[in-house]
């Protein structure tokens, strides 16, 4: 393969490729519904194509469930709990789940290849966070089984049942942990919806479930489209709906839910603030904004997607900010050099590409990496916009994409005030290297995950989880076992 | 000189003041003696918005005073309750109790005010956590107030319901918008000159009485609540459940009987608790893993 040239006028160099080998990945040419541990065919005897968004190539065929499937996969998912999950010891739930957890680390790499070819992202980010944050997840939980009684003390809890788990295209293996993880730990089997978009790991997923020998039944794995996803949320004999995904979506299922006596825990849409005050230590303050932003493409709902500059220091940062985008390199996401990956589909790329002729309508001025996109697959170059004003519609709704605003601010109050103006709470960033400040800060940012110093950490320790309309419940940490117990009061 | 009796208006508590409502409408509760409890204020959408706005300027002083001074505050209404003993027993039989029944919700609403003012600094420690994460951060996650909570008080009784949802949701460093009981609303609004003259700032609690079904549609509707407590609403339940989903509010649901001793714990705390978790790198001085 030929050089890459990067036609950055500041950053001449060149590149040579660095491509991921796929020799040892497997893909089959068609998935179809886990269900006990078996793969049946679906009901519709319809499939869907699932293809890599950087090149548009179809990867694989996939089962579309429909109502009868998912009536299937309940009740293998109330037998195991009825028979088998709630039966057996807690001890013995750990050591499954600790078992899942290292074969999924014996098989990483794999998981890290499929994630990328299916969702786009750098492999770079697939490799050395998804992936193993996925197989930590579990590990974490594994050991969370047989310790319940720990995590609430003078209390006494129990589990649901069967909970239905719907992940969203951004983080699909590592959703996908965080949801079962702590479900099966809880003592709850399960049925999950992976998007429609990104099902790859969690069909791979599947296939090491049944290897670990899970028992029948306790993780169901069926894909489909939105139709599959509202059949499991309208199941009669689930317990309980846990969902990521956007705000409207989970507004929807909440109110399918009314009456029907189903807990549910929603994690759902952001728009961020990421506050930079004068005395920050500034470079790495600028790569916190690049981490923050252009992550995953910006397909991060806690995305530090509004920046909060002090005025005295705006022109520098915003200066050197730029200088950093024009060496980000976007392209194969399958190449280790890559910052900036794909899309993950084509409509997500045109609901960007409306919103930043929004912002260019509005008056906001735009900046973008130079340099040509690829001529096939979806991309979007990294983008940032000034003179944004607070009531725009670019600072306002979430855009799941590389698109920043930037703002400045003066005092303390009015950053405060600015960045708790939104209808979303699920994360914030604050940058000073003034310790006293950062508390003030963490302490008034209504947002359920503060990074002070730091953007876009991520632990199966530590709790995550939104305010607002950013959906409630937590994931991740001991709390996060609070979403799959029942507290009997 | 005359004996003659100098009657009780009964008005609502809005910003640590007594006004009518501002629709001038009233309704005539009557006990179980088939005795009129007073011209009682019906309120309105309107008193609702002004309680909500007096409870948004109080929560975040209210939230950011020590956890320590709640609870003396707290204290404090238990002091000035119990000092009024004979007005509540004299008010719960008015309503229809025996002074059996009346001394024991009394002495028991005594007891939860004292329990929860306990809780205040000490909910934090037990549901907090510094979390062990697999980097070079310091992770913790703590307990923060949801906001603005509205009340719809149980049917039931005069007053131990209403008490046993306020003192958690206060303790907690939340404000409340609440309405009491309808068909036994007095002793609600002598709580309410009980939270008044304890050192609860204004606006903390605002106390309305009135028409559960015109009342609790427009709290569950209204945008700036975080929060939505009540017992079981029967009828109109779904509804309101729905109507909270447009800015998901937090809603909470309690079946219990809270004449009973043991109706009170942690939990009522934690329900209106958000988990908030802060990361900051540490310095790995000469290491290679220092991130941020």
């Amino acid at each position: 393969m030929e050089n890459k040239k990067n036609t950055s006028k500041d950053h001449q160099w060149l590149y040579s490729p660095s491509l991921e080998s796929t020799s040892h990945i497997e893909i089959k040419d068609k998935y179809e519904l886990f269900i006990n541990n078996e793969w049946i065919a679906p009901t519709s005897n319809k499939y869907f194509d699932t293809i890599n968004p950087a090149d548009e190539k179809v990867l694989s065929k996939i089962a579309w469930a429909n109502a009868q499937d998912v009536d299937k996969a309940v009740k293998a998912a109330r037998k195991a709990y009825d028979e088998v999950w709630s039966k057996i010891s807690a001890g013995d739930r750990s050591k499954y789940i600790f078992r899942l957890a290292r074969m999924m680390q014996e098989k990483a790499r794999e998981l890290a290849v499929i994630e990328t070819l299916d969702a786009g992202k750098p492999i770079r980010e697939s490799r050395d966070i998804d992936v193993p944050l996925a197989c930590n997840h579990f590990f974490y939980y594994a050991g969370w089984a047989d310790k319940l009684d720990y995590a609430f003390p003078n209390q006494k809890t129990e589990s649901l049942g069967v909970v239905g788990q719907i992940i969203p295209w951004n983080f699909p293996l590592m959703m996908a942990a965080w949801k079962i993880a702590p479900a099966l730990a809880a003592g709850n089997t399960v049925v999950l919806k992976p998007a429609e978009t990104t099902s790859l790991t969690a069909l791979k997923l599947a296939e090491i479930i049944k290897e670990a020998g899970i028992p029948p039944g306790v993780i169901n794995i069926i894909t489909g489209h939105g139709d599959t996803g509202e059949a499991l949320v309208k199941h009669p004999d689930i317990n309980k709906i846990a969902f990521t995904g956007s705000t409207q979506v989970g507004k929807a299922i909440q109110k399918a839910l009314v009456g029907t006596g189903k807990r549910s825990t929603l994690e759902l849409g952001g728009k961020s603030a990421n506050i930079i005050f004068d005395d920050a230590p500034i470079d790495q303050a600028v790569e916190g904004i690049v981490n923050g932003i252009f992550f995953n493409q910006g397909h991060v709902c806690c995305a530090g997607s509004r920046l909060y500059v002090q005025e005295n220091i705006a022109e520098k940062l915003v200066e050197k900010l730029k200088h950093r985008m024009k060496s980000l390199i976007l392209g194969n996401p399958l190449d280790k050099n890559t910052d900036i990956g794909a899309i993950n589909t084509r409509e997500q790329l045109q609901t960007i590409e409306k919103y930043i002729q929004i912002g260019i309508q509005e008056g906001s001025v735009i900046f973008q990496c130079e340099g040509a996109l690829p001529a096939i697959g979806f991309y979007c170059k990294p983008t940032i916009f000034t003179n944004v004003s607070q009531s725009s519609v670019l600072s306002q709704e979430e855009i799941f994409g590389p698109v920043l605003t930037i703002q400045t601010f003066r005092t303390i109050d009015e950053v405060i005030q600015k960045a708790n103006n939104s209808p979303y709470g699920l994360a914030a960033g604050v940058w000073t290297d003034k310790g006293s400040k950062i508390f003030n800060l963490t302490s008034k940012l209504k947002a359920g995950v503060v990074w002070a110093n730091t953007y876009n950490k991520f632990d199966p320790a530590s709790p995550f989880g939104g305010y607002k309309e950013s959906g409630f419940g937590r994931e991740g940490g001991m709390h996060g076992l609070g979403a799959y117990l029942k507290i009997i009061k | 000189m005359s004996n003659l009796e100098v009657l009780k208006t009964y008005k609502l508590y809005i910003g640590g003041a007594f006004p009518r409502t501002e629709s001038g409408r009233f309704y005539a509760p009557v006990s179980k003696h088939g005795e009129v409890l007073g011209n009682i204020c019906l309120s309105s959408r309107k008193d609702l918005r002004n309680a909500v706005v007096a409870a948004r300027k109080a929560q975040g002083p209210w939230e950011e005073r020590s956890a320590f001074n709640r609870s003396q505050i707290l204290y404090r209404i238990a002091e000035l309750f119990s000092d009024r003993k004979e007005i509540f027993l004299k008010e719960f039989q008015k309503q229809g109790s025996s002074p059996e029944e009346a001394r024991l919700e009394f002495s028991t609403t005594l007891d939860r005010i004292v329990y929860y003012a306990g809780w205040c600094d000490k909910f934090n420690q037990v549901l907090s956590s510094v979390n062990p994460v697999n980097s070079s951060h310091f992770n913790f996650s703590t307990c923060e107030p949801m906001g603005i909570v509205a009340l719809i008080a149980p049917q039931n009784t005069a007053l131990i319901g209403l008490v046993s949802l306020i003192l958690p949701a206060l303790a907690g460093g939340n404000t409340l918008v609440a309405l009491a009981s309808e068909t036994l609303p007095i002793s609600a609004i002598s709580f309410a000159e009980v939270l008044n003259d304890s050192d609860v700032p204004a606006g903390v609690i605002n106390i309305l009485t009135g028409k559960q079904e015109e009342i609790a549609p427009i709290m569950a509707s209204h945008m700036d609540i975080n929060a939505f407590i009540s017992s079981d609403l029967g009828a109109i339940e779904n509804a309101i459940a729905e109507a909270c989903i447009d800015n998901l509010k937090r809603k909470f649901t309690y079946t219990e009987d809270f004449n009973q001793r043991e109706s009170q714990g942690l939990t009522f705390i934690a329900d209106l608790q958000e988990i908030k978790t802060t990361w900051h790198p540490i310095e790995n001085i000469g290491g290679s893993t220092s991130t941020y």
